[in-house]
């Protein structure tokens, strides 16, 4: 390429600055927002424990039994403590937000975002006893 | 009409999974991860667990629950790198990553969910 | 209450420096006094090479908008009062170029609202004599909320994807396109999905939110995407399970 012609020196030099690599850093919006989308990873790694035990559980009880105190080792344990604070929060940001991408009408009416959230909520608390009462009596 | 965008596919996946990820792996995390370990809550026993995941209809849950889930880490961790690092210029090496690591994820799960006795 | 309070200004003279540094102003602080009237009193009796946009100072013209303290505001909307004792940082919008000082430049926003064709596109408009087109109060209520949109670009400036890819449609054009897709007598639907779905389009977005949070007119252009988003992801299947029937 050439040098650009002399008339460009008159020309508006426009100022664009760039984007900084930690731009999610410096707003307490925008940092939640990476803590959400990181929420993925612990989600992913839920979806590994869980394979995890079914595995130890069709090898037999030894394995099982292997199994638990594995999870009950501190490094497991933590790694599940933040794991589970991800996760719920994943959960908690995706049912308030849930509202905003649906629109639901009722005979024309729009039903207000917080019924919406308060249904998502209604339907996690049922099926997190129903679950929890499949694997504790059931 | 041109070829068959890919993205409307893959958002698909990735709230499918956002919704069966928020509304399931919040218990099971809590009882597996921190209540059986911690005591807090008797362990089931080996038996009695055995004949949930053998029902058909957890197994298939916890199937679906699975794939969508990884599906729902592959869009959203694509995105994070994207945003968060900005290396978009790593595209193919990241979209592979991501939805591959998704793919072969969701083989094992249906193999191991397939092994239960 | 003080009744004076310092400006801090974001001056650029491309003629003269080659990065924006800041300037300072005192101006009076009065009750009913927003920022874009002491930006008006800096140019009138303190520095009249100062330069920025405004027009109806009310709300309804969209050109003020600004950055004040870090975040996109519209500077008639905007009261000195509220940021005693100061001072009051005042920057051009972010992710624009900037031209000089508060000015920014706002032709690739130009070029992204009319692509998403923003006004009623009828494939064949019905003869005079047959009168007027009508809508129920219903049907109004479906996208009057996305009409209130003044083009202020607030959304774009808090939008970091926008920022990172400005290639991004960006939040106001695709709530402006949601707003004539929802009214019941246009028939643009079809043209502008082609615009909207490919991936620099709602599919860009990672539902931030912020452009939401800043807008002024209450448009919830994030709501916008996402909603267009289930839309043409339940088109894509719909495509998928009947590939004869779709277009
Ligand atoms: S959507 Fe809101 S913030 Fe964006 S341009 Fe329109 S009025 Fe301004
Ligand atoms: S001057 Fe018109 S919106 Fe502020």
């Amino acid at each position: 390429m050439s040098e650009p012609p002399a008339y460009r020196e008159f020309h508006p030099r426009w100022y664009r600055p760039r984007m900084s690599t930690w731009w999610w850093l410096k707003r307490g919006s925008h940092l939640a927002f990476i803590l959400r989308e990181l929420s993925s990873i612990f989600v992913a790694w839920s979806v590994v424990f869980f394979l995890l035990l079914v595995t130890a559980v069709s090898r037999g009880e030894d394995a099982y039994r292997d199994f638990l105190s594995w999870t009950g080792s501190p490094g497991i344990l933590l790694l599940n403590l933040v794991s589970l604070f991800f996760v719920v929060f994943h959960a908690v940001t995706w049912f308030n937000l849930a509202p905003q991408a649906m629109v639901v009408r009722v005979r024309g009416k729009r039903v207000p975002g917080a019924w919406i959230a308060a249904s998502n909520y209604a339907a996690w608390a049922l099926l997190s006893a129903l679950v929890a009462w499949l694997f504790l009596g059931g | 009409m041109a070829k068959r965008p890919i993205e409307p596919f893959l958002w698909i996946l990735f709230s499918a999974g956002g919704v069966l990820a928020a509304l399931l792996i919040p218990v099971l995390l809590a009882l597996f991860g921190l209540a059986f370990p911690l005591g807090w809550l008797p362990a089931p026993d080996h038996a009695h667990l055995l004949a949930v995941l053998g029902h058909p209809v957890p197994r298939v849950v916890l199937f679906l629950l699975g794939t969508f889930s990884l599906f729902h880490w592959a869009h959203r961790f694509r995105y994070a790198l994207y945003d968060g690092l900005q290396i978009k210029h790593l595209n193919e090496l990241i979209n592979l990553f991501c939805y591959g690591g998704a793919m072969i994820g969701s083989a094992a799960a249906g193999y191991l969910l397939w092994q239960i006795p | 209450m003080a009744d004076r309070i310092t400006l801090q200004l974001a001056r650029y003279r491309p003629e003269e420096e080659p990065e924006p540094s800041f300037q300072e102003y005192e101006v009076p602080c009065r009750e009913d006094w927003v920022v874009l009237d002491g930006l008006n009193y800096v140019k009138d009796r303190l520095d009249g090479t100062l330069s920025y946009r405004w027009s109806c100072r009310m709300g309804i013209c969209g050109s003020c908008g600004m950055t004040v303290n870090g975040e996109p505001k519209l500077t008639c909307a905007t009261f000195l009062a509220d940021y005693v004792p100061g001072p009051v940082r005042v920057e051009p919008l972010r992710n624009f170029p900037v031209i000089r000082d508060l000015v920014v430049e706002l032709g690739d926003f130009m070029r992204k609202l009319t692509s998403v064709q923003p006004w009623i596109v009828r494939e064949e408009e019905k003869p005079l004599s047959e009168g007027e087109y009508r809508q129920t109060p219903a049907q109004l209520d479906l996208y009057q909320q996305y009409s209130m949109c003044i083009n202020c670009m607030l959304c774009y400036a808090a939008c970091p994807v926008y920022g990172l890819d400005p290639k991004f449609l960006g939040p106001a054009a695709i709530a402006l396109a949601q707003r004539y897709n929802l009214d019941s007598r246009d028939q643009g639907v079809g043209e502008r999905l082609e615009v909207l779905s490919q991936d620099e389009g709602i599919w860009g977005c990672t539902f931030v939110g912020d452009c939401t949070r800043v807008c002024p007119k209450n448009v919830d252009p994030a709501g916008a995407i996402q909603r267009y988003k289930l839309t043409a992801a339940l088109e894509w299947l719909k495509g998928f399970f009947v590939p004869w029937g779709a277009r």
